[in-house]
């Protein structure tokens, strides 16, 4: 509360506080805190936690508050230079992209930490954590490529130890899949931000340098799709995007309920973030030339990602197939390059990591009672636990994308943002909607539905701690349904800018028709 | 009194928000006290809006009460529109809604989920009156989706029994199918005006921004809506199926209200029709198609409530034919009237299968009104609206869209049409009198051991049905879930049937007045149509139909027609069916099996489109995409394995490759200089 106040105190000259510096800094302090408690001290140990990533939190949402929701520019910035020698700075800020990322990447660590129930060695477990959710943050608020790739790499390893760690029983194979698959898309990643730094240095005749403005403005780089494919190329594993995503799968499956939540929650979207803030902020005129390609695969990815979680017969991975789905739309929103549609874009990263995250948390308490995923194994769970049938359902219903419930806002903004630009496959994305209830509405009905049989006759229903870490979810689910322009107004300034900047680089006008008439048209530019 | 109208969407939401927090807490009737009093409310507050509307100068009747800002980006805001249309929707809504509740509260008398149910019916009601009043297409979406959800829910109220949580999911899905059409619809409007508010949308469109072309693809989307809310061909299938929730709801949602939802839509969007009416021939088609298919099918069944079904999406094809042949005015006509007798049928079958234990096979009923005076005495009124016998009800409706489908389509079409419409009223009547037939009249079949063993045909057909959801025996009924007192089954020979309480005799008796009487809101003796000049400025950009050229001779000379047809089809349901329930004649298979459509789509599905989804999901995925990865992996690997021998140390193997690397680069630096 007291920092709420300072906040409000601080005002909009906030650059007094460095806020986001802190925000990085905090948990990965605390991540070093937890490293040095001896092993035995649990309760040392959980206090430091909880304290840890609740701070954080109320940190990420005291930077809500300070936000000034007229501003498009980047706000609350802290700029220091790191490595002199090659123009690298500890360079961070938020905008109306990044915002809502960063609260909620705050919001989701004390849900993951206190959610699933954590069998061994707590210790590790809980730096880990913290040290992924420095670097999330970090990620999110980094403007300097370099500083940004860092974040981006280091977020890697502690998830790498959380999946091989704590997962189920092929974890292994997953933890080195998810490693070594991403590692290979950041490699065009690093080589991509390097050779652009190289470019800016030669074409301007300046110092070597890293931030991520002053790189925007390297003259001839807009339309340099080769760069643009080495940024998409990582992003889209991250993201990810058909057909690089089945690493995702077997990761989600894998990973403890702490890790799935993490992951789906704010790690996949490093990917869709990172496709609007560098791939076409750098690139607009590539971005729109290649506009046509990643339409395409977000598409596919819609509705693939659907038809492929119908028939999953393992309940976490279905809730996995889904975000291969779910983040289709993020991403063909982002090539929609209209306000609406970028706007839904974000709206629908955080939605997303609203919904997905609540999900994982009840197949894992599904899963601690019930020690199967298997959907047939499971039946008629809504009888004998009626809290947790009904906040499922509550929670599938805003994932199907129900108006009135969180998931609709983004998704309908994407669709209608990206059908003036993008019409056919706007028209053939929407049949996705239609698959999303037919496969979450079909595993509903065999795990909650129906008469229990013995070996489900037993399940608890949510205890009062279970429901306590859902609770804020739940309340996001239903408050942005219904009241979203708290959310909606702080993004739009920042999308806004970006819509004009990709108008006013992408190249000739009389390129725009070429996305409105479709691939054949877009095709033949040079 | 017009600030009474933030009030009827918000005394549902209360009793919702009462019943979520404290439901679980209240004793048995309470719960459904609290919803039928939110209900009760939000009626009393319609008929104050309803009373400062009247009030106002007939052409400034559209208000708009803005609630919040609700997507900023697509400047749609929650807000109300107050105009005669949406009036006429929310009176009947909220005032049969509020006859349906009280209802139910002797229907669930027992239930262990009975206050969860009235939960869902406030979180209904709120949702079909923010479809009806919302100000945008969006807003009105966000009711639809809502209606579909708490249909979703209550359908599968009974979620214990499989076959109801699959008719619950089918609904939902084959929902969502139209609900693609919607959506697209509104990306269409929105890419022309920027706006999904209808008084902007409308504006525009008599500025002339929607060519003729685009109005009817507009037009044809919603229509795709339409079909899935409103269960026309060929999305009807989720309907009959839907009659596994509890009968209160089949009344309330699958009849007298949300089903409504499309029609409402159309007569909506009335002024894209001024631009172009072509769409309206399909959905005149469409309409008349479906009128007739679910007719004949009305014709076979044995479920009490599958009769009902079929016969409201027949009924509901009446209404688009209305809507096709541009008689707006007709279709909100029947469609209330149709609420009355409707809702009055399914709270009667309803107390028909309370009274009889829940048994639902009308082939083990009849002489029912001995025991049960009120339900089958009012079931008669509902009987003698829909058959379109004077001066009930449905006569007034049904007879003004026969006459307008004859008018507004020229030639063979208009002729053809009209001919489709009179031979399912024909039908109609048929089918409804078989059905009081079977169950009022007649020996009384139930409480005999051997009364299911005569009809061993029937029980053959229902086990040949094998349809998606409803495998199970038709006795299976509505019972499930009930808890355990021993009410289960089909009756014994112990219990009689007897008649319901009155919490559930009221209702019947206050629709059955309203199947008798309620035609005057649109009477032509002494009131000059009232409901016509009520709705007149809504509709009046989509070029409306008038009778009014249409001499009173001819309207009497069509009167008598159609009059007649009823009258020839109850006298041949009476005629056939007093014989005996066991008439395999007059039952074809292909109609008791609904035409077989639910088959081929099971067919299909759970055929050729598992199939290509499993494939999709192990032989594509599981298979050729994470295969590839896994293989570039292992050829990684093993290439690794292999260059770890290069590193042999030996010196002049180093020089050799860097050699024939230096050769390599510099063939491809001179290469590229040319």
């Amino acid at each position: 509360m007291s920092l709420l106040l300072a906040a409000e105190r601080a005002g909009a000259g906030g650059e007094d506080f460095p806020y986001l510096t802190v925000a990085v800094l905090l948990p990965a302090l605390v991540g070093v805190a937890v490293a040095l408690v001896p092993r035995r001290r649990e309760e040392v140990i959980r206090v430091l936690g909880v304290l840890g990533t609740t701070a954080t939190a109320a940190l990420t949402v005291v930077i809500a508050v300070v936000f000034d929701r007229h501003e498009a520019g980047y706000q609350l910035v802290s700029r220091h230079p790191w490595i002199k020698s090659f123009g690298i700075s500890w360079h961070l800020g938020v905008d109306g992209i990044s915002l809502w990322l960063v609260v909620l990447t705050g919001l989701l660590f004390p849900i993951a930490l206190l959610g699933p129930k954590v069998h061994k060695d707590l210790k590790a477990y809980t730096a880990w954590l913290l040290l992924l959710e420095a670097a999330m943050i970090g990620a999110f608020l980094s403007l300097d490529l370099f500083l940004f790739f860092v974040f981006f790499e280091v977020v890697l390893v502690p998830m790498y130890f959380l999946i091989g760690g704590w997962g189920y029983t092929s974890r292994r194979y997953a933890a080195l899949k998810f490693f070594v698959y991403t590692l290979v898309g950041s490699a065009f990643l690093l080589v991509g931000i390097i050779v652009l730094a190289q470019l800016h240095q030669a074409r301007t005749g300046g110092a070597l340098t890293f931030d991520l403005v002053e790189l925007s403005k390297t003259p001839g780089i807009a339309g340099s799709q080769l760069l643009f494919l080495a940024f998409m190329v990582a992003f889209a594993v991250k993201v990810p995007v058909f057909p690089l995503h089945t690493w995702l799968p077997d990761a989600h499956t894998e990973a403890p309920t702490a890790g799935s939540v993490i992951l789906a929650g704010v790690m996949l979207k490093l990917g869709t973030y990172g496709i609007l803030r560098f791939a076409i902020f750098l690139f607009p005129q590539a971005a729109k030339e290649l506009a046509w390609l990643w339409l395409t695969l977000a598409v596919i990815g819609m509705v693939y990602g659907a038809v492929v979680a119908t028939m999953q017969k393992d309940l976490k991975r279905l809730v996995a197939y889904s975000s291969v789905a779910h983040l289709g739309f993020i991403v063909l929103g982002a090539f929609a390059f209209t306000r609406q549609g970028m706007q839904g874009s974000v709206v629908q990263m955080i939605n997303h990591g609203i919904s997905t995250p609540a999900l994982f948390l009840l197949v894992g308490w599904l899963y601690e009672r019930r020690h199967t995923r298997q959907i047939a194994e499971l039946r008629g769970i809504w009888k004998v636990a009626p809290v947790m049938g009904g906040v499922f359902l509550l929670v599938t219903f805003s994932s199907i994308g129900l108006p009135g419930l969180n998931g609709f806002v983004g998704e309908f903004l994407v669709l209608i943002g990206a059908y003036p630009t993008a019409k056919w496959w706007v028209v053939v994305g929407t049949t996705a909607v239609i698959l999303a209830a037919l496969y979450l509405l079909w595993a509903f009905q065999r795990v909650f539905q129906g008469e229990p049989d013995e070996a489900n006759r037993g399940v608890p229903d949510l205890t009062m701690r279970e429901r306590a870490v859902i609770a804020p979810l739940l309340l996001l689910i239903v408050v942005l349904g219904v009241y979203p322009k708290p959310l909606l107004e702080r993004i739009e300034p920042s999308v806004t800018e970006l819509v004009e900047h990709v108008q006013a680089n992408g190249g000739d006008t009389r390129k725009e028709p070429a996305i409105l008439a479709g691939p054949h048209a877009a095709g033949q530019t040079p | 009194m017009l600030d009474a109208a933030y009030l009827i969407p918000a005394f549902p939401v209360l009793g919702f928000v009462v019943l979520l927090c404290v439901g679980s807490k209240l004793k048995e009737p309470h719960a459904g006290v609290v919803a039928t009093a939110a209900s009760a409310a939000s009626f009393v507050a319609a008929l104050v809006t309803f009373a400062g509307l009247v009030g106002e100068d007939s052409h400034h009747r559209s208000i708009t009460k803005v609630v919040f800002d609700w997507i900023p980006s697509l400047d749609v805001k929650v807000a109300f529109l107050i105009d005669p249309l949406s009036m006429t929707m929310v009176l009947f809504i909220t005032g049969v809604g509020t006859l349906i509740h009280l209802f139910a509260i002797g229907y669930m008398h027992g239930d262990q989920r009975f206050s969860r149910f009235f939960l869902y019916m406030n979180l209904f009601l709120a949702s079909m009156l923010l479809l009806v009043l919302g100000d945008s297409f969006l807003l009105m979406f966000l009711g639809w989706e809502g209606v579909g959800a708490c249909s979703y829910l209550l359908i599968s109220f009974w979620f214990e029994r499989d076959s109801a949580s699959t008719a619950a999911k089918k609904a939902f899905v084959a929902n969502r199918v139209g609900d693609v059409g919607l959506m697209i619809a509104m990306f269409v409007i929105f890419s022309k005006v920027g706006s999904l508010t209808f008084s902007t949308v409308f504006e525009r469109v008599e500025e002339g921004v929607f060519s003729k072309s685009v109005a009817t693809a507009i037009l044809l989307l919603l229509f795709l809506g339409a079909c899935g809310k409103s269960a026309q061909l060929p999305l009807y299938v989720w309907l009959p199926d839907a009659m596994e929730g509890p009968t209160p709801v089949s009344a309330l949602i699958h009849a007298a209200t949300m089903v409504t939802a499309g029609v409402y839509l159309l007569c909506r969007a009335n002024p894209f029709v001024g631009v172009d009416d072509s769409a309206m021939t399909v959905v005149a088609v469409v309409g008349a198609a479906t009128a007739l298919y679910a007719a004949l099918i009305a014709t076979s069944q044995d479920d009490i409530k599958k009769v009902l079904a079929y016969s409201t999406i027949s009924q509901l094809g009446y209404m688009f034919l209305a809507v096709g042949s541009r008689a707006y005015v007709a279709a909100i006509f029947h469609m209330v009237t149709h609420a009355f007798f409707k809702a009055l049928m399914f709270l009667g079958s309803g107390s028909v299968i309370h009274g009889m234990h829940e048994e639902q096979d009308m082939k083990r009923m009849g002489a029912l009104k001995r025991f049960m005076p009120i339900t089958a005495f009012t079931f008669l009124a509902g009987w003698l609206a829909i058959a379109g016998i004077p001066p009930f009800a449905g006569f007034w409706s049904k007879d003004e869209i026969l006459l307008s489908a004859l008018e507004s389509f020229d030639g063979p079409l208009g002729v053809l049409l009209y001919a489709v419409g009179l031979v399912t009223a024909l039908l109609t009547a048929y089918y409804m009198t078989r059905q009081i037939q079977l169950v009022f009249f007649g020996d009384p079949r139930h409480g005999k051991a051997d009364a299911h063993g005569g009809h061993a045909q029937g029980e053959g057909h229902t086990e040949e049905q094998g349809q998606l959801t409803t495998p199970e025996p038709v006795a299976a009924g509505d019972q499930a879930g009930r808890g355990d007192d021993g009410d289960h089954g089909a009756l014994g020979a112990a219990a009689t049937p007897h008649e319901s309480p009155p919490t559930m005799t009221i209702p019947l008796l206050v629709l059955a007045a309203l199947s008798v009487g309620g035609w005057v809101i649109n009477s032509p003796i002494l009131l000059d149509y009232p409901l016509e000049h009520w709705l007149e400025p809504v509709v009046e950009a989509g070029r409306p139909l008038h009778l009014t050229e249409v001499s009173t001779a001819t309207k009497i000379l069509f009167s008598a027609i159609a009059t007649a047809a009823g009258v020839i089809g109850i006298a041949a349901g009476f005629r056939i069916w007093r014989r005996g329930a066991d008439q395999p004649g007059f039952e074809p298979r292909l109609l008791r099996r609904g035409f077989g459509f639910d088959q081929i789509l099971a067919a299909l599905f759970g055929g050729p489109g598992r199939k290509a989804a499993d494939s999709a999901a192990y032989r594509v995925d599981a298979g050729i995409i994470d295969g590839t990865v896994d293989g570039i992996a292992t050829v990684v690997r093993r290439g690794g394995a292999q260059l770890r021998r290069l590193q042999s140390g030996y010196v002049r193997s180093y020089a050799l490759g860097i050699t024939t690397g230096t050769v390599l680069l510099l063939a491809y630096v001179v290469n590229r200089g040319r």
